[in-house]
């Protein structure tokens, strides 16, 4: 596979690093002169020395014949047109972008990049799991704006004692495990539920609403309306 | 019109006095409250600090709806951003961002942005006053109806790599 790597920072080096040893075929582009000249001591003449924003070197650089395009700069501005670039003028296959304001995943996506790496998104969701907080936890963010998310059920909670038939929920999500006690299990439309359940979800981000209200309790601002 | 400017440098400044003493209502954006000293005190619009490629900083600033967004501050992504964002989310009427490099004008256009490119505009400057001909792209490239819509497939690319004045020459033509 020969991938394009875009940004020579920590990210760039090391994913650059682990490719070339899985025996990948990889260029990796960093505008920094010295950075660059530092990357080919340390891993080989596989460095362009030129800015990966720039359509003329993204060309040089090969990416019309790239399988992917990883565009890992520390600019989210940076690597959502490096990927967009190689998709749309070099048609290449798969691109990937890092972001570092979540925010901006969603329209990443929307935009057409094909993957999503979120540092800041990973670390949040490391700390919001080691938190007990009567929150939505997302445990993981998939393809086409779905995501995970885990419930733990108070004994407020307006699911306690009720079946999944009896809860109202969204349209494009579904209920589908329980975890009670560390045991997993398939949740059925006639489990009853109870205090310290762990329900665990998958639907599109905007249903978060709903699911909050029928599994937490009505959310602050909803209870002030 | 309700028109938004994201940058306030000097293009910025002087089209946001221009719309403002045409009687539009104008919003300025900047993440340096020192670039606002470029406009005058008669500014009767609003000039707002804040990142312009942030959904929620545009929305604040009123964004939404508006008839046009003029994306020019210095970085050709943050321009292209902007202008995505502009008209992806915000429903804008029209959103021209300043690219620089001539190949991301072109691209862009093909992606449903108004570009304009400076580059582009200087050299033809040049080449008229020397009586050289022209370069023959267009300043501001008008936008190509897209279809990427969500994953539509990519929108063909009459151009391989490194062809940069060629793409933009085909661009020219169609539009």
């Amino acid at each position: 596979m020969f991938v394009l790597v875009v940004g020579g920072g920590k990210v760039g080096y090391y994913l650059t690093k682990e490719l070339i040893e899985s025996g990948h075929e990889v260029v990796l582009m960093e505008k920094d002169r010295a950075r660059a000249a530092q990357i080919v001591d340390e891993l080989g003449s596989i460095v362009v020395p030129h800015d990966g924003c720039e359509g003329k070197y993204l060309g040089q650089a090969g990416s019309n014949r790239a399988d992917i395009v990883a565009a890992v700069t520390g600019d989210d501005e940076d690597n959502l047109v490096i990927c967009q670039m190689a998709k749309h003028h070099f048609d290449v296959p798969r691109t990937i972008a890092r972001v570092n304001n979540p925010k901006n995943e969603d329209l990443f996506r929307h935009l057409g990049v094909d993957e999503i790496i979120s540092p800041t998104r990973m670390a949040l969701g490391s700390i919001e799991q080691d938190i007990p907080v009567h929150e939505l936890l997302h445990l993981a963010a998939l393809d086409n704006e779905l995501e995970i998310i885990e419930a733990q059920l108070q004994a407020d909670s307006p699911a306690v004692g009720r079946t999944p038939a009896d809860l109202v929920i969204p349209e494009a999500c579904s209920l589908f495990a329980v975890v009670r006690n560390g045991v997993a299990t398939p949740l059925r439309s006639d489990t009853v539920l109870q205090e310290g359940d762990k329900v665990i979800a998958i639907g599109r981000a905007d249903c978060e609403r709903m699911l909050h209200e029928q599994l937490i309790g009505a959310t602050e601002e909803a209870g002030a309306v | 019109m309700k028109i938004v400017i994201v940058g306030c440098g000097r293009v910025g400044a002087a089209l946001a006095e221009a719309f403002d003493n045409g009687g539009h209502e104008v919003v300025v954006l900047d993440t340096s409250t020192r670039a606002f000293d470029r406009l005058s005190e008669e500014f009767k619009g609003q000039a707002i600090r804040g990142d312009g490629t942030d959904e929620d900083v545009l929305r604040k600033a009123g964004a939404e709806g508006a008839d046009v967004l003029l994306a020019f501050t210095e970085g050709d992504n943050r321009n292209v951003m902007s202008a995505q964002v502009a008209m992806e989310k915000l429903a804008v009427g029209k959103a021209i961002a300043k690219i620089n490099d001539p190949v991301r004008a072109a691209a862009y256009a093909e992606l449903g942005i108004a570009t304009v490119c400076r580059t582009t505009m200087q050299t033809d400057a040049v080449l008229a006053y020397l009586d050289l001909g022209k370069t023959g792209m267009p300043s501001v490239i008008a936008p190509v109806p897209h279809v990427h819509e969500d994953g539509a497939g990519p929108v063909a690319s009459p151009v391989a790599a490194g062809a940069g004045p060629a793409t933009a020459e085909a661009q020219a033509r169609r539009s």
